[in-house]
């Protein structure tokens, strides 16, 4: 921890893993004001470069740069020999800056083993995941780490919020991992809880949360480290209805409000639909990839 | 961050109160258990060196036999009054010289009787053994040269037999002997081998040899060596004396031997080092037992939190930053459990100490080294659990129910 940032002096160096200037890139964040100010952008294949290829959504208006998601032909096989199974089987995938997507798809479709690639947790066994012109896969499992702990946040199906520690604390979190200070954690924890409406509710534990509450600090602690993507693995799942249109209403608005990417995956169509595009997976493909005519 | 790690690790001991005491007491124990023995063996030690020092650090003890112990003694030729004399006379750096012979004897006053050790020797008996005496005179030289019924009694015999009675002028018996009591010893306690020393009978050496013994000998020769003079070299000079005197060969052994307090010192000590060192080392043992109760609760904590480690993958922890929580809160585990064992420890020190009579020497030393032990045990019982946290896999700890 106290050498945590050694790490990104390695092989890394290329990948812009530095501490983004905390809050001031929200504001910014524009067609152009990348908090990954340094990225190399040479070399790199914007949308140009595949046409032809799977279905693709058009790019969000104004993002002309590198997609910030880009899977070329990415193949995830599990177990040896004869007794492999292939969760995914060539998903070629672009995802801008700014996006919302709502990735569907029936169990056993592949969309759990994309996500985990998506969120660095898992490398895929063929094909490329390119993170904003940074190869995933080259990456080792400390520099993956990294790249989660400042460009991504995660909201999980369960909360996964740390028991009897206040929403505060839990809020917290990851910022303990970027080093920073008590005051800064503090304000920016805060500030967090007050984006999803907790305000008032720093002092409770999960216990005292209801379902929805507890997912909102969820959702705080994955944005309060400004990711450049927010990663959410079936974030209404728990929840009833009224509740999960809570929760789609606060990320619809972190996403058209603060310009944060968003990929969601999702069952309920009702959810899907919240979001700007729709992905659907089937046996390990990507069956269709649709923007939203609606909702947005 | 590390600071952080701390605070955190403690936030999660004070989550399970309960769990944690149950997982350090183990520690508790063995710490406490190290110290209190270590004190209170310190402090019986330093007791046995202050009342061998009250006995007087420049006395030498001649006995016959080889060395076996204090009062033992195999193949021994006694020694005669003539070797006293010698001694006298040929070792310069001597300043007294007490002849020392004894027999336990049953002293009777009236219808009260006490068995008691009856000594002979001369006046120089009190300077060599560092005694006064409280009421009445020493021996006369006549009264020595003669073998006169004449003693000198000690405090618990006048407990014992004259109760608040003046003892001065009165006659005990010790056996057919019955001697006028013409002076009382000072008060002194027990020694270091727990004989009390005030249960003493000191007559004449003559008057014990002519009319108990009925014999010459004299068990041992007690030798004060003059301040500021080498007790060494005057060994070393009674050793020659002897040797000669004793008619040995040069290849022969010594049949006698002469010992310094230094050499009794350490051999007290010694004994009292090495049942402290013994109990420690029991002690220490739970230590061990400790820590193993420390991975053991460190392990259950790991699988229960699994998902926990999971979200602190997921949001970006590094591998070592996982492994550090873990080893930092079995560390602060055991640490804590190493200060409650040392707080318990002093108090229980001090408890004992005023129990068994011997003075609380505070051993800054071992509350240092048992506490550094303590959060070692930490680190070495807590490493594996930790590196089992950190070996996760984040996707399979998420999934963890």
């Amino acid at each position: 921890m106290m050498a945590g940032d050694r790490d990104q002096n390695d092989r890394a160096t290329q990948v812009p893993l530095s501490e983004d200037s905390p809050h001031s890139g929200r504001e910014e964040k524009g067609a152009t004001g990348y908090p990954l100010a340094g990225v190399p952008l040479s070399g790199s294949s914007p949308h140009g470069g595949r046409e032809g290829e799977a279905p693709r959504a058009l790019p969000v208006e104004g993002a002309t740069q590198v997609p910030l998601i880009a899977f070329k032909g990415v193949t995830k096989i599990y177990g040896m020999g004869n007794a492999t199974v292939a969760a995914l089987r060539g998903i070629d995938l672009c995802i801008d800056e700014g996006e919302f997507v709502a990735i569907m798809g029936p169990s056993g479709s592949g969309k759990s083993t994309c996500m985990n690639i998506l969120g660095c947790l898992d490398t895929p066994t063929a094909g490329t995941y390119m993170f904003r012109d940074v190869d995933v896969g080259m990456l080792t499992r400390n520099q993956r780490a990294l790249l989660r702990r400042h460009y991504q946040g995660f909201i999980f199906q369960g909360y996964n919020l740390l028991s009897r520690t206040s929403a505060l604390e839990n809020v917290e979190l990851p910022l303990l991992y970027r080093g920073a200070g008590a005051h800064e954690r503090r304000e920016r924890a805060m500030e967090a809880l007050e984006t999803v409406g907790l305000k008032g509710w720093e002092s409770h534990t999960p216990g005292e949360l209801s379902g929805g509450q507890q997912q909102r600090v969820a959702i705080a602690r994955a944005i309060v480290t400004n990711p450049a993507v927010l990663l959410a693995d079936e974030p209404t799942g728990n929840l009833d209805t009224a509740r999960s249109r809570e929760i789609m209403d606060v990320l619809t608005g972190l996403n058209r409000d603060e310009g944060i990417t968003i990929v969601m995956i999702t069952h309920e169509q009702d959810m899907a639909v919240y979001a700007k595009r729709q992905v659907h997976f089937r046996d390990g493909k990507v069956e269709s990839d649709e923007l939203n005519g609606g909702k947005v | 961050m590390l600071w952080n790690t701390i605070l955190l690790s403690l936030r999660e001991i004070k989550r399970n109160v309960m769990r944690s005491f149950l997982t350090i007491l183990g520690i508790v124990i063995g710490v406490g258990a190290v110290i209190t023995m270590v004190t209170i063996g310190g402090g019986a030690t330093q007791q046995v060196r202050q009342q061998i020092a009250s006995m007087g650090s420049n006395m030498l003890m001649i006995s016959p036999g080889k060395r076996l112990g204090p009062g033992q003694s195999a193949g021994n030729v006694p020694f005669k009054e003539a070797d006293v004399e010698a001694i006298v006379r040929e070792v310069s750096s001597i300043a007294a010289v007490a002849p020392v012979s004894s027999q336990s004897i049953q002293a009777v006053l009236g219808n009260q009787n006490w068995t008691t050790q009856v000594t002979g020797s001369n006046n120089q008996y009190f300077y060599v053994t560092n005694r006064t005496i409280a009421t009445g005179r020493q021996f006369s030289e006549s009264e020595l040269r003669a073998g006169a019924a004449v003693c000198i009694i000690g405090e618990t015999i006048r407990k014992k037999l004259f109760g608040a009675q003046d003892v001065l002028g009165e006659k005990i018996r010790l056996q057919k002997l019955s001697c006028e009591v013409i002076g009382l010893l000072g008060e002194k306690g027990q020694n270091t081998m727990g004989m009390d020393q005030d249960d003493i009978v000191v007559v004449p050496l003559r008057t014990l040899q002519r009319r108990v013994t009925g014999n010459q000998e004299i068990g041992m020769i007690q030798v004060s060596v003059q301040q500021g003079a080498s007790t060494d070299k005057a060994k070393q000079d009674i050793t020659k004396l002897m040797r000669e005197r004793r008619h040995l060969a040069p290849s022969d052994d010594d049949n006698f031997h002469v010992m310094d307090m230094k050499e009794i010192s350490t051999m007290l000590t010694g004994t009292t080092q090495l049942l402290t060192a013994l109990l420690s080392a029991v002690a220490a043992v739970s230590l061990l037992v400790g820590g193993i109760g420390i991975m053991n609760i460190m392990l259950v904590s790991v699988t229960e939190r699994t998902r926990e480690i999971g979200v602190r993958l997921a949001i970006g922890a590094l591998e070592r930053e996982v492994l550090m929580q873990f080893l930092v809160e079995a560390v602060v585990l055991s640490s804590l459990g190493g200060l409650i064992g040392i707080i318990l420890a002093l108090a229980a020190s001090v408890w004992l100490a005023g129990f068994l009579r011997v003075p609380f020497v505070f051993n800054g030393p071992i509350v240092f080294i048992a506490f550094l032990f303590s959060a070692l045990v930490g680190v070495i019982f807590g490493y594996f659990p930790a590196l089992k946290a950190a070996r996760l896999d984040p996707i399979e700890a998420l999934r963890h129910e």
